[in-house]
């Protein structure tokens, strides 16, 4: 960070120690539904909560860490895709990949993780905030009675990764036809242009100008 | 308790909301009085006051809406899919045409979220150069929606005075990137060139056209006693309400919350070493929003004037390899971009490419608020309502 001019006023600028504090207004909160918390210094905070709290953790974050501006709601889908970049060459044997599941910061036990963020706009600070979706059953308790606006966001959410939303008065797409099969953002989920036509990067390789033509070369062995 | 009594202690806005909701019941009672048939009021997506193809059906009793829902979609291009198949570097190139008045403002956020995954930080003269391009694009967006406000209205003159204005900071913008809407002008680590000779002078001459016409659409527009019985009181959005659908921007502002991501965060940019004021609006109208709308454009001017001064000089590109690979980690980024808060959560899993982008644009969380503020206003509101929300149709569908 570099040093500000004296006359802003870095008081009212977030710390580390505000995101502490906000850690512990939350386990204080809602106990033990807080699994897992990760401060990092200088960035920003997240949390992981029980499933099940999901909507108490929203009220406490809402009512008693003061986090009056919503942000957004959405999920990862932690699968590695088994289509990579789609960049593989059709004619070639299908790549091997390896699809481990492995969650990123404060961890996880399921494939879908729900991920949320709210800010402070007295404090000027965010919180992160991350539950798993269990894998036999993809539904999580609405936040709308939380914050209004995550109405559209569940409605994204829904069509793009299939996650149901307990509470939700009207699931519609928004983006896609009705009737669409499918959840595009599921890692799963191939991305047609990839498919129908090979990406261009690996048909037409020209060798830079100044370079040996490995390329032509390779050509003129092959033949 | 009657609307006089009520309103003697309370100021000129309330009174002006309370004359509003008396009228509007009064309407009410007229309408079941008279047994009038409701009626579906298709709005769009072909229409000039949505900037582009958002539908909105109404549900009308008489004059009033008694029920709004926007349709978006109808512009989705699946962003955050396609981000996934692409490196870090290309990803620009995309996210320059989710707000395409404003194209640079987003671009910026996502290098810096790259930036911060990768512990690098751009030269202090990138950021300069860096902050200016994005008040410009500020400019250059705003300065069309303040033209644009006129047209809504059946006023044509604006909308010419803001093409002729905007051109010039569109030249501006082309004569340090190249590119007119898609600048494509940010890396990870710095910026692509150096800033070309003469362009600071040309930008000061420019900042000043632009100040006189802020003047003008002031003078021309917002003191027209038309515009303001079209716009005081209309659309009240309250602060609470407001934070709960999480408005941003210009929206949220309007509403009196004191709220600006350019002063409120640490970010490696440079407003913090300018002296600017952020504006705020007590009454949350439609002509707040428009009103702040203006004084930003004005305040950006002169943020950019004033970095103008104190460009440092030095490199504008960090030390980065050539192949870029983003070491493992989350990080969110958001800027307050010209139609609000635009936000990257990146995550990465030390790859060529992100392992998931979610794309947090300003105008989603804008625009879900339609529902709420439509309900029981009367028809001819729903244009100047949406017209002072400001959204772009990239920003919402992505």
């Amino acid at each position: 960070m570099s040093p500000l001019p004296s006359d802003t006023p870095v008081a009212e600028l977030p710390g580390d120690a505000l995101r502490e504090r906000a850690v512990d207004q939350l386990r204080a909160a809602i106990g033990d539904a807080l699994i897992d918390t990760l401060v990092k210094p200088g960035d920003d905070v997240w949390v992981r909560v029980r499933t099940d709290a999901w909507r108490e953790a929203g009220l406490a974050l809402r009512d008693r860490l003061g986090m009056d501006n919503f942000g957004f709601v959405s999920a990862i889908d932690w699968l590695p895709s088994p289509f990579g970049r789609g960049e593989d060459d059709p004619t070639a044997p299908p790549v091997e990949r390896d699809t481990t599941i492995k969650q990123g910061y404060t961890g996880g036990e399921t494939r879908f993780q729900l991920l949320a963020r709210v800010s402070s706009t007295a404090l000027h600070y965010g919180i992160n905030i991350k539950t798993d979706v269990p894998d036999d059953d993809l539904t999580v308790q609405s936040w709308i009675p939380v914050y209004a606006g995550a109405n559209w966001h569940e409605r994204e959410t829904h069509e793009m990764f299939g996650i149901e939303f307990a509470g939700h008065p009207d699931l519609r797409n928004m983006y896609l036809p009705t009737g669409f099969e499918g959840y595009p953002l599921r890692k799963d989920f191939p991305l047609l242009a990839r498919h129908v036509k090979t990406w261009p990067g690996i048909v037409d390789v020209e060798p830079l100008p100044g370079e040996p033509e490995q390329a032509a070369t390779d050509e003129g062995t092959a033949e | 308790m009657s609307v006089e009594t009520v309103s003697g202690s309370l100021g000129l806005g309330d009174r002006q909301k309370l004359a509003y909701i008396a009228s509007q019941a009064a309407d009410a009672r007229l309408n079941v009085e008279l047994e009038t048939e409701g009626m579906t009021l298709n709005i769009g997506p072909q229409h000039p006051a949505t900037h582009g193809t958002l539908r909105i059906i109404c549900r009308l009793d008489g004059e009033q809406v008694v029920w709004a829902e926007p349709s978006a979609g109808y512009m989705h291009r699946g962003y955050e899919k396609l981000t996934e198949v692409r490196t870090f570097p290309q990803v620009t190139s995309l996210v320059n045409r989710i707000d395409w008045l404003g194209s640079f403002a987003n671009e910026v956020p996502f290098i810096l979220a790259a930036e911060k995954l990768m512990g690098i930080e751009a030269p202090p003269r990138a950021q300069h150069i860096r902050t200016i391009l994005f008040e410009l694009s500020r400019i250059a967006n705003v300065s069309l929606f303040l033209g644009d406000l006129g047209v809504q209205m059946g006023a044509v003159t604006p909308v010419f005075m803001a093409f002729r204005d905007r051109e010039y900071v569109l030249n501006l913008i082309e004569g340090a990137t190249g590119g007119r809407f898609h600048p494509n002008f940010d890396r990870i680590g710095g910026l692509k060139d150096d800033l070309p000779k003469g362009w600071i002078d040309e930008t000061r001459g420019v900042m000043r056209k632009l100040r006189n016409f802020c003047d003008e659409i002031e003078t021309l527009l917002f003191g027209n006693e038309i515009f303001q019985a079209r716009m005081r009181g209309i659309g009240v959005i309250p602060k609470d309400i407001g934070l709960q659908y999480g408005l941003s921007g210009a929206n949220l502002r309007a509403s009196g919350v004191d709220y600006d991501l350019r002063r409120d965060q640490h970010l490696p940019m440079a407003w913090d070493k300018v002296d600017w004021k952020v504006w705020t609006h007590p009454d949350g109208d439609s002509f707040a929003r428009c009103w702040i709308r203006l004084m930003e454009t004005r305040e950006s001017t002169l943020i950019v004037d004033r970095l103008l001064d104190t460009i440092p000089s030095g490199a504008i590109m960090a030390k980065v390899p050539r192949i870029i690979k983003v070491p493992e980690g989350e990080a969110w980024v958001s800027t307050e971009n010209p139609l609000g808060e635009m936000g990257y959560y990146v995550v990465s899993k030390g790859d060529l490419g992100p392992f998931r982008v979610k794309i947090r644009s300003a105008s989603f969380n804008n625009i879900s608020i339609v529902p709420w503020v439509l309900r029981g206003v009367l028809v001819p509101d729903i244009i100047t309502i949406l017209a002072s929300l400001y959204f772009i149709l990239g920003d919402i569908d992505r």
